[in-house]
């Protein structure tokens, strides 16, 4: 860099840059916010699936599992496990943790009662059903 | 060490270095959780372990980029810190915080530390990294805060120069991007939206501020180039990284939910984001090839080379592997991923504050330099460390592309558990590449109690 390029200019880029994409960036998250309502199935944000979310996070679930494909990788995707396994077996699942076995990855019990597996579950369900661009690319997660 | 104040960054780099280790020790646990399923189990599950390994990761950071800031910051205002007891009472609070959450999330049931610490009130927790206590999240606002204040009073009475405001301008960002681990909605989308705006923002954001900052200043200091030319690549290096990154967040958007034309928006600008860490490359070698002096601390260099190099590979060429949407849709949340996010954190932001904490620490210490001895077992821990990393990110990355592969490109797609054992002999190497950087950090902790010849006091 020559002296043509002085750090006075380098330095109003830099300003002048930043703004203009941050605002940029923020145009495209009110244009997001619009188009939600039509991808994200808020229409059925039930008191349950509002639970279920709760619970979710209380068991830091996120901690060994992922969720639309974020969080730990240790365990597997739930995203879509509600349409994988179907409700009974995730209830049955949960219920039968941990497996014990010697040397395998463990899942601890959490001792939900009933309904608290009913609303999880409807969480997962919800979760299965938000317009994700057809991720993953098949059942396995 | 010019001002007396910045005397009180020693302890923050000391507790850094305190917490490195503990986050170390926890990923040796999970690594090995990886392949023996059930160790620890049920005194520390993975989910746990990974909690106190992230979370660690973030403390101990944010302890070094405070530290770096009350070193860095008297010495560029030419003033003494605004208050050095206000950074000292700030330093127990935040250490105090911290091992609480951390105590908390070994000894007491996670659901159950929720309900004791008002999740009821605001629900926060449970969200990747984001999984303090609402008392821990309160604190760290206030601490951030206070330093804020003492640093922003510091500079207000003091020379402006543009390394000490890109700082300023990256840790206000970092305080206020993490606001919206507040904001935790109902509707998934938008949680997991808004969560990016601290996570994104804060890693491919503003805390590449702080971390062009931090090694402009140091290669300031051990090259004796003219400020003026430093402080224009510092300019441009952060120009290219916000251009970039902002906008690049929309690589986080393609499947959870929002619209489809982030993957357009996130494709395109992420694939730029490598740019400014090969332009910090390419400086860091520029300025020390340029150098007027032979600084005596050797070992301060090659960190500083390092940290362009390795950001450059773990955050550069690592990022843009799995960021274009076609490629993302069978790589995301796999263990390209985590092979990422090793190399990038280590790579751009340990290496950084090792780098500052290399540079300052012999000062604060008295001596302009450590000991020829200490130096050489200093960069042997730099050798030891940097190539484990190397092979814990390329074994994560066989381990992933297996998976991606097994698991989500075959026609008969194999279930998760099943892919996570045909992958076991990388889990395993990779533990054992996880061995070698144990030591690797132990070396380094050996090297600040290695005696020897001192270099002479700086001027």
């Amino acid at each position: 860099m020559s002296g043509i390029f002085s750090k006075a200019m380098a330095r109003n880029i830099f300003y002048g840059g930043t703004v203009f994409f941050f605002l940029l960036f923020l145009a495209l998250v009110y244009d997001t916010e619009r188009e939600l309502p039509t991808r994200d199935n808020r229409q059925n944000l039930s008191a349950e699936v509002i639970a279920g979310k709760k619970i979710w996070e209380t068991r830091n679930c996120i901690g060994c599992h992922s969720l639309l494909g974020e969080g730990a990788y240790f365990a597997p995707e739930l995203g879509n496990v509600y349409p994988r396994r179907g409700p009974e077996f995730i209830k049955a699942w949960m219920q039968s943790q941990p497996t014990g076995a010697p040397g395998r990855r463990q899942m601890p019990n959490f001792h939900l009662s009933d309904e608290e597996l009913d609303n999880l579950v409807a969480f997962l369900k919800y979760s299965s059903e938000i317009n994700t661009a057809n991720w993953p690319p098949n059942i396995e997660g | 060490m010019q001002y007396k104040s910045q005397a009180v960054a020693m302890p923050y780099f000391i507790a850094a270095i305190g917490l490195f280790v503990g986050q170390i020790i926890f990923g040796l646990i999970m690594g090995l959780q990886y392949v023996v399923g059930d160790f620890l189990f049920p005194e520390i599950p993975f989910n746990v372990a990974r909690m106190v390994h992230t979370n660690l990761l973030i403390v101990w950071l944010l302890f070094g980029f405070m530290g770096a800031a009350y070193y860095l910051v008297p010495e560029e205002t030419e003033t003494e810190l605004y208050s050095p007891k206000l950074a000292l009472i700030l330093f127990w609070v935040f250490l105090v915080a911290g091992a609480l959450t951390v105590l908390g999330y070994l000894f007491v049931p996670y659901a159950t530390l929720a309900q004791a610490t008002g999740n009821d009130l605001l629900a926060t927790m449970g969200r990747e990294f984001l999984e303090q206590p609402l008392p821990t999240k309160l604190g760290i606002v206030v601490v951030a805060l206070a330093f804020l204040f003492n640093i922003s009073m510091t500079m207000l009475k003091g020379r402006k120069t543009a390394i000490s405001m890109v700082l300023l301008l990256g840790l206000w960002g970092l305080a206020i991007f993490f606001l919206f681990s507040f904001y935790n909605p109902h509707n998934l989308v938008k949680d997991k939206f808004y969560w990016w705006f601290v996570v994104h923002l804060w890693v491919e954001g503003v805390w590449e501020l702080i971390l062009a900052a931090l090694l402009a200043f140091v290669l300031i200091k051990v090259t004796g180039v003219d400020r003026e030319v430093i402080e224009k690549w510092l300019y441009v290096i952060i120009t290219l990284a916000l251009v970039t990154g902002i906008i690049g967040t929309g690589h986080h958007y393609y499947w959870i939910g929002a619209p489809e034309y982030w993957q357009w928006w996130g494709s395109i600008f992420s694939a730029l984001e490598p740019i400014p860490f090969f332009a910090m490359t390419v400086f860091a070698f520029n300025m020390v090839n340029r150098r007027r002096r032979e600084h005596p601390n050797k070992a301060a260099v090659l960190w500083a080379l390092g940290t362009g190099v390795m950001a450059f590979l773990g955050a550069g060429v690592w990022g843009f592997l799995h960021t274009l949407a076609p490629v993302n849709f069978y790589t995301h949340g796999t263990q390209i991923t985590a092979a990422h996010g090793h190399m990038a954190f280590y790579g751009a932001y340990v290496m950084v504050v090792i780098t500052i904490i290399s540079y300052a620490m012999p000062l604060l210490r008295g001596r302009a330099a450590n000991s020829e001895k200490a130096q050489v077992l200093e960069m042997w821990s730099f050798w030891l460390m940097t190539i484990a990393m190397v092979f814990i990110t390329l074994f994560l990355t066989a381990a992933g592309i297996l998976q991606v592969w097994l698991q989500r490109v075959s026609d008969t797609p194999m279930s998760f558990m099943t892919a996570q054992d045909q992958v076991a002999l990388f889990y395993w190497m990779r533990e054992w590449a996880g061995v070698v950087f144990f030591i690797g950090l132990l070396t380094y902790l050996a090297s600040f109690f290695v005696k020897g010849e001192a270099k002479a006091v700086a001027s």
